[in-house]
């Protein structure tokens, strides 16, 4: 392909047809534009005339260059140019196209894949062997195919969320190859064995890259807020990226919950931001994620590191001032103020907030309602820690039965050991048993307690205490109850009862019973043997997948958080807690690769070839329309007795199909500025004509008789016109008329829903009771099925449509059959007091069906007169009366609704009145 | 051989215009309101004029004793001048009067056609006689003329440009020419003179397309006649503009100095402008010398 710059020509010796420009220039000077013939009787005063010029009226040069550059346009572009043609990478023998396939690789995925889809496809060209892979998934043995077969396994390439390390599997290799390597830019130890192993094998093709690679780092909470920190490489100008927490909704579907700005500044590897969140919000996020950035980089996963226990704290006694040390809830708070998130407030809004825990602090009595809340929020997980006090041991729960918010019954008063009125030493506590909770902390001696509420002994008394006192009286105990449990602590919050409050094992303890929350990341002895069960993965593009059927993996490995085939990054749990693996860590930097100077670097990009041959065709196109209107003006033909036609053409070519909104328009303005009936057309034009004549007759009817006064009738067809500007549609059905499309469909089902109405009428009621015993009642059926119409019944006798305008019973049309089926009453109705109708108040019926060819009955013609026999004599007059009776009924029942519905009130407001 | 079918459709393309015109020409002749008196000045006649005071020449027959009796002088009863005129109409058939600049103007036959026979449905209602010039269509009164005329009328010519034929003018009598003007003017000329010379006066329209009268070209243009005889080549029509103009106006001054001369009226009437002017003003004209 020979080529100028970046563009590059497939037949390039048509170039030559450019020489002829100047040609043409001449040509094109010496030739004036055609005349014009023109009928102009005045020619007599112009004979003899002479012209002043008599050089003959050359065309402009603008014209002529603008023909030149549309020739010229037409003569490149056959021509075949082509933008950034390609250019081959030439050589021999097998090809390796490695990838490093990490994280990085994935936001720019495809690119790398269309790049080792060109390079096998110039490989295929050349006839080389080759082989595809992955460093972070090296496969068991390479093996040379031909490029076209190695291209169809191409899309089984995937990047993989971790690092490559084993680059064993090269020098496995027997052959000498080339190698193509498309790093991900990120430098790496594993790059330079990995490079001299290649290089013994045959050269080195490095693609890479010079674009930014970001890394979010882990969140941490600090000082109340959320502090998210992002690494970056290569470091460059500053810039601005936005970082979503995402999360779940209280309604349990993910959205971002809150947004924040990463600004690097220039030359700053790393940047950091805070977040500051409410509890609420923050305990429920998942994950960090760098906005449009597909990486596994750019999401961090959220484990229970940010998660704080949301902890509710409630004392009994509100009133009591001054005196903070004695508060129930002062060593409370400042044992759980570091590590949870502390609430107060009412019990009611307390409970819409669904804390963790709620403790109560010598809470006695609750209201039954208060009561109530608290059991259900503890059935559904929450955990009650209570203290005992003066209070709980003076008032009388739990004392008979057990309370449901207490784990144990208590006996009555408690007991006061070691004070001064009392004999004795204060007790301290016993060891915690194994199976406690609390098993394995050390219990200081300088514990002791001096008064508690007393446990009453029974069966399920000894199971229940997880901490007791020397001598075997029970310190806490602790029931379960659905999900949750409730925990009674005998002695009192503050240091009134027991030195507990003030030592070390309070704080030890409530962390124990997950009331405070436990520290992050668990010390690698403490996984020791642990087995985690993964929950979610996380590829390299950012996505998350249930990974729940995956096997789980040794607390040994979670320990190296270092992600790789063994140990996906995700979230993995143990029973009571969550662990996230990243692939950024909080300590990970990002650095770029650095290549020795012999190995050639190219950059990752497949210049897209771009023909240009549609585009400068379209500008020749373009140009000799220009070229006709230039030349129309300079001929004089834009001016003159045909310019109005001329000026009309050309715009019909400029703006083809402008109309159609204008006849839309008037369509909507005729259908909408009168009351106007409408027929649905069927195809057939003599029904669609009788239709019309009948709503024509109809119409008359009403504008005589009523207040309505409807315009001339207008055909709808269901493809096309907008139904909604009608109130009514008649719709005779024809045995061959074809079903709506998919679009009619829709439009009919709205107009139905949104208060429509259309009387369907099979015109077969003099030899087909209703159903599907005609070929009408067939099409009907047809049509109706994919119609959204409610159940059916017969007009009943107090259907409002009985009563509308007319007292009528019967519906006839040219035909008196009775079948004529309208939305069923809702199955509730009843008599209503007092009338002979049931109260039906609710909503017009959207479809009346029946087949007594009403418009037959209706139609008038131009100057009024019947146009279709009716019964025989009087009788048939009266039928056609009451046919059009009907139809009033029919349009009153449209416009006005249920309003006749309405009046069996009347009596009833009647009365009121007369009060 | 003619097909029946082809023949019909003719014949009805020819008959088509007869009511139409007349029903426009009667249409349009309604906008003149006549008054009850035609001459509106003494003469003979049947109905009364005015009683005047006898003079010696008056006879003595003449005498109105029925008046004279409640005065001491004699009077005499004047009759209203009841004498019909007789006005010849010619309309330029030719091709050129067959153009018309744009789909909503009628071609200048048209309006000439129109304007003529309107014309003569306002004389006829006044009782003077119409006929058409060159023996064609000698002068009568009543329904019967009018229906002949717009026969004759309808009659397309195919000569270029029409010359009047100054045949069968009765002297004395009035006469009405209706034409572009645009062919050559000796025709006309030798036909005035020669009315004038019989003492016929009248009425010459000039009757142009607005096209004619703007010459609004441009650009290489060739110019053909109705017929197309006569042809035009120019190079440049916008520069033809000013020189066509000069012509029209020297040939309008023209027609006005030999109206002068024999004592006709002449006037310009533009196919745009309604007709109803044209035929006031016609009507006007042709009263005035009755």
């Amino acid at each position: 392909m020979w080529s100028i710059g970046p563009i590059g020509f497939a037949a390039p010796w048509l170039l030559l047809g450019l020489l002829t420009l100047p040609l043409l220039w001449l040509l094109l000077r010496a030739v004036p534009p055609a005349p014009i013939r023109r009928r102009f009787p005045g020619v007599a005063l112009l004979l003899g005339l002479a012209d002043e010029d008599s050089q003959s009226d050359r065309t402009p040069w603008w014209l002529l260059l603008l023909r030149l550059i549309a020739i010229a346009a037409v003569i490149v572009g056959f021509a075949g140019p082509v933008l950034n043609p390609k250019a081959d990478n030439t050589g021999t023998g097998p090809l390796l196209i490695i990838a490093d396939g990490t994280w990085a690789d994935a936001r720019d995925w495809q690119t790398r894949s269309d790049r080792i889809a060109a390079l096998l496809n110039d490989a295929a060209r050349q006839g080389r062997p080759a082989a595809i892979a992955t460093l972070t998934n090296p496969p068991a043995d390479v093996t040379f195919q031909s490029a076209d077969a190695v291209a169809q396994r191409l899309p089984n390439l995937e990047p993989a969320p971790w690092e490559p390390t084993d680059t064993s599997w090269v020098s496995a290799i027997p052959e000498d190859f080339d190698t193509f390597w498309l790093s991900d830019g990120l430098d790496r130890e594993s790059r330079a064995p990995l490079l001299a192993a290649l290089e013994s094998k045959g050269s080195v093709t490095v693609f890479q890259s010079p674009r930014q690679t970001f890394g979010l780092r882990p969140a941490r909470f600090e000082d109340g807020e959320v502090r998210i920190s992002a690494t970056r490489t290569p470091i460059g100008n500053a810039v601005s990226t936005t970082v979503t927490a995402i999360g779940l909704d209280p309604a349990g579907i993910e959205r971002p919950l809150a947004k924040a700005t990463l600004d690097f500044d220039a030359g700053a590897p790393s940047t950091e931001t805070a977040l500051s969140l409410p509890p609420e919000l923050r305990n429920r996020i998942t994950r960090f994620e760098l906005t449009g950035t597909r990486s596994a980089g750019a999401v961090s996963l959220v484990d229970d590191a940010l998660r704080r226990r949301e902890v509710a704290l409630i004392s009994g006694s509100g009133d009591a001032e001054g005196l903070e040390l004695l508060s129930p809830l002062y060593y409370l708070r400042e044992a759980l103020a570091p590590t949870a998130d502390l609430i107060d407030g009412t019990m009611e809004d307390i409970l819409l907030a669904n804390p963790d825990v709620i403790v109560l602090a010598d809470v006695a009595n609750l209201t039954a309602a208060e009561a109530e809340g608290i059991a259900i929020w503890i059935k559904k997980g929450g955990m009650l820690l209570r203290f005992a006090g003066p209070r709980l041991a003076a008032s009388d729960i739990g004392r008979a039965s057990e309370d449901q918010l207490l784990p144990v019954r208590l006996r009555d008063g408690g007991r006061s050991v070691g004070g001064a009125m009392s004999w004795g030493e204060p007790k301290t506590l016993a060891p915690f048993a194994e199976g406690s909770p609390f098993f394995g902390l050390p219990v200081p001696d300088d514990v002791t307690v001096n008064a508690q509420v007393m446990a009453q002994p029974d069966p399920t008394l000894a199971e229940r205490v997880i901490a007791q006192l020397a001598d075997g009286t029970p310190l806490v105990t602790r029931k379960t109850s659905g999900e949750g449990q409730v925990v009674l602590v005998h002695v009192t919050a503050n240091a009134e009862w027991s030195t507990l409050p003030l030592s070390g094992l309070f704080v030890q303890m409530l962390e124990r019973l997950a009331v405070s929350t436990r520290p992050a990341t668990p010390a690698a002895g403490d996984l020791e043997g642990t087995i985690w069960l993964p929950q979610h993965h996380l590829d390299a593009f950012g996505r998350l997948s249930d990974a729940s059927t995956e096997a789980g993996v040794t607390g040994e490995l979670i320990a190296t958080a270092i992600p790789g085939p063994d140990l996906h990054p995700g979230l993995y749990a143990d029973e009571d807690q969550q662990l996230a693996i990243n692939v950024i860590g909080p300590q990970t930097t990002l650095a770029t690769a650095q290549w020795p100077a012999r190995i050639p670097v190219e950059g990752l990009g497949v210049t897209q070839e771009t023909p240009l041959k549609g585009v400068l065709l379209a500008l020749a196109i373009g140009l000799l329309l220009i070229d006709v209107i230039a030349s129309l003006a300079v001929g004089g033909r834009l001016r003159g007795p045909r310019a109005d036609v001329a000026a009309t053409i050309m715009l019909m070519f400029a703006f083809a199909g402008t109309p159609a909104d204008a006849q839309n328009d008037d369509f909507a303005i005729l259908a909408t500025s009168e009351v106007v009936l409408g027929h649905v057309l069927t195809g057939d034009s003599q029904v669609d004509d009788i239709a019309a004549a009948g709503l024509v007759g109809l119409g008359n009817t009403l504008f005589r008789r009523t207040s309505i006064e409807p315009g001339p009738p207008i055909g709808v067809d269901l493809e096309q016109d907008e139904l909604a500007f009608f109130p009514f549609l008649y719709w005779p059905i024809t045995g061959d008329q074809t079903l709506p499309s998919r679009a009619a469909y829709a439009k009919l089902n709205r107009y139905l829903r949104t208060g429509g109405m259309i009387l369907f009428d099979t015109r077969d009621a003099d030899t087909a009771r209703f159903g599907s015993s005609s070929p009408e009642g067939r099409k009907l059926q047809a049509i109706a099925r994919s119609l959204d119409i409610p159940a059916l019944e017969p007009i009943p006798n107090d259907h409002v449509l009985t009563r509308t305008f007319y007292l009528l019973q019967d519906y006839p049309g040219r035909y008196a059959s009775r079948d004529v089926w309208v939305e069923a009453a809702p199955p509730g109705a009843e008599l209503a007091e007092g009338m002979p109708f049931r109260n039906l108040n609710d909503g017009v019926t959207p479809v009346v069906i029946g087949g007594n060819d009403w418009a037959k009955a209706w139609a008038v013609d131009r100057l009024g007169n019947r146009m279709f026999p009716v019964g025989r004599g009087q009788a048939g007059e009266r039928q056609r009366e009451i046919a059009y009776r009907f139809g009033v009924n029919l349009i009153m029942h449209v416009l006005t609704g249920n309003y006749k519905s309405d009046q069996v009130h009347v009596p009833d407001l009647l009365d009121r009145l007369g009060q | 051989m003619t097909q029946p079918l082809a023949l019909r459709a003719e014949a009805e393309n020819l008959a088509s215009p007869l009511p139409p015109l007349l029903a426009e020409a009667e249409h349009l002749a309604t906008t003149v309101l006549l008054g009850d008196h035609g001459r509106r000045r003494a003469g003979l006649g049947d109905t009364f004029w005015q009683f005047r005071p006898a003079q010696d020449h008056d006879e003595v027959r003449n005498i109105d004793w029925r008046r004279s009796a409640r005065s001491d002088a004699t009077f005499v009863q004047d009759k209203e001048w009841q004498i019909a005129q007789s006005v010849i109409l010619w309309v330029d058939q030719a091709a050129a009067m067959r153009f018309a600049s744009d789909d909503n103007l009628p071609t200048k036959a048209q309006r000439a056609r129109t304007l003529a026979l309107a014309t003569a449905i306002l004389l006829i209602r006044g009782g003077e006689r119409v006929g058409l010039t060159g023996l064609r269509l000698p002068p009568k009164r009543g329904h019967a003329q009018l229906q002949q005329l717009a026969t004759i009328l309808s009659q397309d010519d195919d000569t270029d440009y029409g010359t009047p034929d100054a045949q069968g003018m009765l002297p004395h009598s009035r006469a009405l020419f209706i034409s572009d003007f645009l062919g050559d003017l000796a025709p006309f000329e030798a036909a005035l003179t020669k009315a004038a010379d019989r003492g016929v006066r009248g009425v010459l329209l000039q009757l142009l397309d607005p096209q004619e009268e703007s010459f609004p070209f441009d650009g290489r243009t060739i110019f053909e006649s109705m017929t197309g005889s006569l042809r035009h080549e120019t190079l440049k029509a916008g520069d033809l503009r000013s020189r066509y103009l000069d012509r029209l106006a020297a040939r309008k001054d023209h027609l006005r100095h030999l109206a002068r001369t024999t004592g006709w009226q002449f006037t310009t009437h533009h196919s745009n402008a309604a007709p109803s002017l044209a035929l006031l003003w016609l009507y006007q004209a042709l009263e005035r010398q009755t």
